[in-house]
């Protein structure tokens, strides 16, 4: 039975294939018609860079929120990058293959729970801890750097496995051939061929955790401050989007749709950076 | 002359099956010692169990005694990485490292702990000159070592090898992707080597036996038919599967 044949099988791919791609840049088009104006009106260097977030008063800094932002993931990559690639490098050069084999998918699982999950066991579990040997109010800026250090885990370890991996069998051989050791192995030649797909597994972990939103609201505090310690409450630009949307109208709403655009550039340079490694990467060999 | 390796009854298994049958010989000081034989007949297996690489492959076993300088190398006590600083290994397919041909010359020495500049300035020289490379290289000494041509990174392998300042050098097909010239310029490398090193040539190319070995062992299935003066071996073999080997009838 041929009901649409060669030709049409075409036609229904690509006009399938054209309408995702246009649903995206309608979405990415609307956000920026929405935000943008905004942006300019209100004047770039006092939406970035002021720190008065009075919706009700018509005072919109997000300066706040970027620090906060910028302070949760790099705390989160402080925590998730050294571990995640000392477990790439444990699993691919220590470990037994059969362990490997069990292990990474495992770890791969971990990318697919609710990050609602991560942020249950984040208040129930961390905070108090927290709360209890550090004080503070628990939720706060060091636990939001924990659970996405721990959100972000399995996407720099499967990555930079799979770079390690990628690594010649016979680079490994001519370096213990001449007398290394398997860790003098690993950082001075291993390491050194698989370093951009290293890279790119970090880039991808941080665009994953400026991205997280639900994980950070429940455990990050939310209040609008510039912290001065990791055990302050904090609130981040996907939060505060996530939390003010459903009331937010008129200058209020285009204030948040402006933190959008903000986020979505700051998305897009760290995406480029990870595919420029990964680029490198492929043209090495 | 007197045997810097002994290998009594040394047997492999691979995944418990035998592909290296109770092989008894003797590697002579200084000599170059030819191995011949169809592919498939174990020298790669017979030759990286001399430096220990086979383990670093799953399901390697092995029986028998293997001995340099009467120490047996199998031995617990043995410090593998040290013996594979005196017994270096040349790979059928020549990589170097992915760093400069200059890094690629000095890296194992590096990690002995010798740092000095002009120690390792006067090292590289030396090694690419034994290695017969230097000359074409000389002005470039900091591209990356796989920008090379197949058989100038073949010799490069070579040199880092040599700049080890190893007691044997183990050598599995050098030239088996080779042209006749970097062939040629390997050949001779090794026969001035010889005075240095004891050599272990595995060759594919039984005419390569024939001009540089002093002795030549044939090997077939995992057995050692035969092993003598290479001149003896080539002109009046004591076995017929050698004889046919040699002359081209099978394999
Ligand atoms: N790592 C390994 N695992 C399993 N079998 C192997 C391995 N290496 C070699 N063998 C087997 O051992 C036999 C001899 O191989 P090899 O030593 O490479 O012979 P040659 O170098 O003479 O061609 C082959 O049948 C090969 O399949
Ligand atoms: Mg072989």
């Amino acid at each position: 039975m041929r009901i649409f044949g060669e030709n049409g099988v075409r036609r229904i791919l690509m006009l399938t294939a054209f309408s995702a791609i246009s649903a995206l840049l309608l979405i990415a088009l609307f956000i920026l018609n929405e935000g943008l104006p905004f942006i300019f009106r209100y004047g770039v260097s006092n939406f970035l860079f002021t720190s008065e977030w009075i919706p009700a008063k018509g005072l919109f800094g997000i300066f706040p929120m970027i620090m906060s932002s910028i302070w949760v993931t790099l705390g989160a990559m402080m925590i998730g990058a050294p571990l995640g690639v000392a477990g790439a490098i444990f699993l691919t050069e220590y470990a037994p293959p059969a362990v490997m084999k069990i292990i990474k998918p495992t770890i791969e699982l971990l990318a697919s729970i609710p990050s609602v999950v991560y942020g249950f066991i984040g208040v129930m579990v961390l905070a108090p801890i927290i709360r209890e040997y550090f004080g503070g109010p628990g939720l706060s800026l060091l636990a939001g750097c924990i659970i996405l250090g721990i959100m972000i885990l399995p996407t720099v370890i499967s990555i930079s496995i799979d770079s390690i991996l990628a690594v010649p069998r016979s680079y490994r051989e001519g370096s213990l051939a001449l007398g290394a050791t398997t860790w003098q192995t690993t950082h001075m030649v291993t390491l050194k061929a698989a370093r951009s797909g290293i890279v790119a597994s970090i880039v991808l972990g941080l665009g994953r955790a400026i991205g997280e939103t639900m994980a950070v609201i429940m455990v990050a505090g939310n209040s609008v401050n510039i912290p001065s310690s990791a055990l302050d409450s904090v609130r981040t630009l996907t939060a505060n989007i996530a939390l003010e949307m459903s009331y937010a109208t008129g200058m209020h709403r285009q204030a948040l749709f402006a933190t959008g655009v903000v986020l979505f550039i700051v998305i897009i340079i760290l995406n480029s950076i990870a595919s420029t490694a990964i680029r490198k990467r492929k043209t090495y060999k | 002359m007197a045997n810097k390796i002994e290998i009594e009854n040394f047997s492999v298994y691979w995944n418990a099956e035998r592909y290296l049958n109770s092989i008894s010989l003797e590697v002579k000081m200084n000599e170059i010692l030819g191995i011949i034989g169809p592919s498939g007949s174990g020298k790669t297996t017979f030759l990286r169990s001399i430096n220990r690489m086979n383990e670093l492959e799953t399901g390697f076993k092995h029986e028998g005694l293997l001995s340099m300088d009467g120490n047996d190398i199998y031995s617990p006590d043995t410090d593998v990485v040290l013996l594979r600083k005196k017994i270096g290994i040349v790979f059928a397919m020549p990589v170097p490292l992915p760093m400069s041909i200059y890094e690629n010359v000095v890296y194992g020495v590096r990690l002995s702990g010798i740092r000095n500049k002009q120690k390792l300035d006067e090292l590289v020289e030396r090694s690419l000159t034994e290695a017969y490379l230097w000359n074409e290289v000389k002005d470039r000494l900091n591209i990356s070592g796989l920008r090379l041509s197949g058989g100038q990174q073949q010799r490069l392998c070579l040199a880092r090898v040599l700049a080890m300042e190893p007691e044997v050098i183990l050598l599995d097909e050098p030239t088996s992707g080779l042209d006749p010239i970097s062939t040629a310029k390997i050949e001779d490398a090794l026969n001035e080597l010889k005075s240095k090193y004891t050599i272990i040539l595995v060759t594919n190319n039984t005419k390569q036996a024939a001009r540089v070995a002093d002795r030549t062992g044939f090997f077939l299935m995992g057995d050692l038919i035969e092993i003598g003066d290479t001149r003896k071996v080539f002109t009046s073999p004591v076995k017929k599967e050698t004889d046919d080997y040699i002359t081209g009838r099978f394999g």
